[in-house]
């Protein structure tokens, strides 16, 4: 990052937040009706202006993306240090100082590229397709990032709606695994035709996950029990649940089975790929990007969308102008349920075909860190679905291409310091000499328990 | 805003004096019909002494279902006292703690009931030890909060003292090195919580659980890296029993309380200290201060900021303990995410307690109680299934946070960074 020369923008051409908040994507120059009063030229100095500014004085964009690029630096410090070639190449400093160098650079740029390579894209399955080789190769990595990206995608919207509400809904685990179940039972326990067995179980993974939630918001309306405490108590309720009905077999065990294992769900409730073999993406990733534009129009276009914002931002004002809040909290922690139970579908019935003890995975911390990334936006939440989904895809690949030298676990500690570093903008804008104070849509997304 | 507020949930005070007394119906009735009726006919008979005591103390017969019938009978009388007459708090704590006790009791009959006798001493020895992680990390979310700085980042810190305790004990083969290390490393991932959360003003809940998660994928990656490949530096070394001479031989009291490794000691002291600290000298006075009205302790010279940042490493070293017991003090060798959810539960102990450590290690108590009759009721009576007991604490929990406390009344300014204005 260079330091820019003092010649910015003036404070009078100062554009608002929202208008230095994108600039990423200046307005295509319009080429037909040019006014003739104002030439091409101005209008691309004002462009570069607002990037330039937004650049200096830290918009959500940058600091988002600088503080990507500093885990990656620290990230980048784990694996070295970790690394035994590395520490002992360091060992020797003073007689080969080249060689340490090289070592490390060698270390962690082989790490992050194979991360790239297993996540994005593999240039030498570009250069196998020039060859004769398949052309699908090309976009496998994306589509395994897509579908890895879809259950954190719709976890991540549950943690955000309720975010937006003022509510932090940690429980998104226990959620999860409420929709799993009565997913995993329509999935095998009922037979169906085709295409409706399917609504049929994303409904119930919905109304699944949805009675956790509604649960949690009712405690919190009628006894005002905090709900952090009640869904982190719940997320072990239902590990613990899923346990006990995964361990018999007149419950959800498969049949014959001594590990904890429910049996495959029938073919009919599998949510089917489109766009043919490998670069495929599933309808489970359609339904994560329909979840977030019905979640984004509910919060932008609605009145209960306004209501829930509203509470948000401060319940006692939201009471005043005769909001029923409770009732507000319970709609919006069942709508977060419901998209928690809605991951769990799209796990269950999209990549893993049934349910393990295991398949809850990290999907309700994950959520959490995915919500924050995407600043509680729905678009936000996808974008940043995305690129955790890439980081997984490309953690597991890692550890593949270095036989375990490198763990998938770096992708957990790169995730935490993405948030980190996201949520602490003073510490983004000391570290880059960044001016500006200006808000980064950050502030107060959770309560304490003053609520 | 504060009178409309008030105005607008005066309701609930109401509200809440029945729930609280429905929940001590239920919870009666639970006593009744599922303890008492349900049970096995028979006796349900505890041990009050160990196999090796010096003094023998007969076992002790009770008939289990009248014994629930009249548990159940005094919880009921309780919920009804409650609905009917206005308590004073002490006399609503003294309730709720009596129903809980009456509830205990009647599930360690029914429990029992018909089958081999209970060591109550080994039970007892079980709570207590269960306890200390919840304890001490509820002792760090105390210091922290009445500070004014929320602590969601226990369990980070559990998990890296945890880490840390084993690996640098085993690596210089000092197990006291290890517990020192241990402590260093929850106060170092309170250093983090202090300079995000104070100078950078991030938003503390968000910051708490990052910092889990963090150090959850660090400890992972580490363990991975360093633990599974090289058995040297998990070698899984613990801390022996310490008797003290003469209190040890007390019969029931001597084996629970001072018969124990090292960890109970200290966290007897850190109760003790921390609740006359707080309640008792200025230096509590001081904090408690900052915790509730910054401004006006700022205004009087106390140095807000600093306050804040002492109490928070503070705490973190003192959860870094509660780690290190996970690891050197109990099982010895590390595993990934051994901390396991302790951290969350040391915070609702926290605000069950209501940000007091004595209320703090009741609460502590509670949930150790119930995880070690997750470990203990499955081998004395199969028929309960251990998941379904395994969710005991925290059901539990729910209720009491629910049923029994409901709207805590936290530090007036926890959450709230401060800025000087």
């Amino acid at each position: 990052m260079t330091e820019t020369p003092a010649t910015g923008p003036d404070p009078a051409s100062a554009s608002t937040g929202s208008a230095a908040a994108q600039p990423a994507e200046p307005r295509p120059a319009e080429p037909g009706p040019a006014e003739p009063g104002k030439p091409a030229g101005s209008r691309a100095r004002l462009t570069g202006a607002v990037i330039i500014q937004a650049i200096t004085q830290g918009s959500s964009a940058v600091i988002t993306i600088l503080a990507i690029f500093l885990a990656l630096v620290v990230g980048g410090f784990l694996i070295v240090f970790s690394d035994p070639v590395v520490t002992k190449a360091w060992s020797t400093f003073f007689s080969y100082p080249v060689y340490a160098l090289a070592q490390t650079w060698d270390s962690v740029s082989f790490a992050y590229s194979q991360m790239f390579e297993g996540a994005i894209l593999n240039p030498s399955t570009v250069s196998a397709a020039f060859h004769g080789g398949s052309i699908a190769a090309i976009f496998y990595p994306l589509s395994s990032t897509c579908a890895q990206a879809t259950p954190l995608i719709l976890t991540g919207l549950s943690v955000a709606i309720a975010f937006r509400a003022g509510l932090f809904n940690i429980g998104a685990a226990g959620q999860w695994v409420g929709g799993a179940v009565v997913a995993t039972w329509l999935g095998f326990g009922v037979s169906l035709p085709p295409g409706i067995h399917v609504i049929v179980c994303l409904i119930g993974a919905f109304v699944g996950g949805a009675v956790i939630g509604w649960f949690v918001g009712l405690l919190k309306a009628r006894t005002g029990a905090h709900e952090v405490i009640v869904t982190i108590m719940l997320n072990y309720v239902m590990y613990d649940l899923l346990s006990y009905l995964l361990s018999h077999p007149t419950m959800l065990q498969q049949p014959h089975q001594t590990n904890e294992i429910a049996p495959f769900i029938a073919n009919n409730a599998n949510l089917s790929h489109v766009g043919g073999p490998p670069p495929q993406v599933g309808i489970g990733f359609l339904i994560a990007v329909a979840a977030a534009l019905a979640v984004a129009w509910l919060l932008s276009r609605t009145t209960t969308g306004f209501q829930f914002r509203t509470v948000g931002a401060s319940p006692s004002a939201a009471r005043t102008a005769g909001i029923k809040v409770e009732r507000s909290w319970i709609l919006v922690m069942l709508l977060a349920g419901g998209l928690a139970g809605l991951s769990a579908a799209t796990v269950i019935q999209g990549t893993n075909t049934q349910l393990t003890f295991n398949s809850y995975g990290t999907y309700g911390p994950d959520g959490i860190t995915v919500a924050l990334l995407g600043r509680a936006k729905p678009i936000g939440v996808v974008l940043a679905g995305l690129l955790f989904g890439a980081l997984h895809v490309g953690g597991t690949y890692v550890e593949a291409a270095t036989l375990g030298q490198v763990p998938a676990d770096i992708v957990q500690v790169l995730e935490g310091l993405i948030v980190l570093f996201v949520a602490a903008p003073a510490l983004i804008r000391a570290v880059f000499r960044l001016r500006s104070t200006a808000g980064t849509g950050m502030e107060a997304v959770a309560k304490g328990w003053n609520g | 805003m504060t009178t409309l507020a008030a105005a607008v949930r005066a309701p609930l005070t109401t509200e809440r004096r029945h729930l609280a007394a429905v929940t001590f119906i239920v919870i009666g009735l639970i006593n009744i019909v599922v303890f008492g009726v349900l049970a096995h006919a028979g006796d349900a008979s505890f041990e009050l002494s160990l196999a090796k005591a010096s003094i023998k103390i007969p076992v002790i017969r009770v008939p289990a279902a009248p014994v629930c019938y009249a548990l159940g009978v005094v919880a009921l009388g309780l919920g009804v006292l409650r609905a009917t007459v206005p308590f004073s708090r002490l006399a609503k704590r003294l309730a709720i703690a009596g129903v809980l006790v009456c509830f205990l009791l009647s599930l360690l009959c029914w429990a029992d009931a018909g089958a081999i006798p209970l060591n109550v001493i080994i039970i007892s020895q079980g709570t207590f030890t269960e306890s200390i992680p919840l304890i001490l990390g509820a002792l760090a979310g105390c210091l922290c909060e009445r500070s004014g700085v929320i602590n969601i980042a226990i369990e980070g810190q559990l998990l890296f003292g945890a880490f840390t305790a084993a690996i640098v004990a085993s690596a210089f083969g000092g197990l006291w090195v290890g517990l020192v290390a241990g402590a260093l490393a929850g106060g170092l991932v309170g250093v983090l919580l202090a300079v995000f959360a104070i100078s950078f003003l991030m938003d503390q809940i968000v910051l708490g659980v990052v910092l889990n998660v963090l150090v959850l994928g660090m400890t992972d990656y580490l363990y991975d890296r360093l633990m599974s490949q090289n058995p040297n530096y998990n070698t899984g070394i613990t801390f022996g029993s310490i008797k003290i001479p003469v209190l040890s031989q007390i019969p029931i009291v001597g084996p629970i309380f001072f018969d124990s490794t090292v960890f109970l000691y200290i966290t007897y002291v850190a109760i003790i200290v921390i609740q006359v600290a707080l309640f008792h000298s200025r230096w509590g006075l001081r904090v408690r201060a900052v915790g509730e009205h910054p401004t006006a302790a700022d205004t009087v010279g106390i140095s807000v900021l600093w306050i804040r940042y002492r109490n928070v490493i503070l705490g973190g070293l003192l959860a870094g303990i509660g780690g290190a017991y996970l690891t050197v003090g109990s099982v010895g060798s590390f595993i990934p995410d051994i901390s396991s959810g302790f951290g969350y539960i040391a915070l609702a102990a926290l605000i069950f307690g209501r940000w007091t450590p004595l209320g703090a290690l009741g609460a502590a108590l509670l949930f150790g109680f119930c995880e070690e009759m997750a470990l203990v009721l499955p081998t004395v009576n199969p028929v309960l299934p251990a998941p379904i007991m395994n969710m005991a604490p925290y059901v539990a929990t729910i209720i009491a946070v629910a049923g029994l406390v409901g709207r805590v009344r936290p530090p007036k300014a926890d959450g709230q960074p401060y800025v000087k204005a």
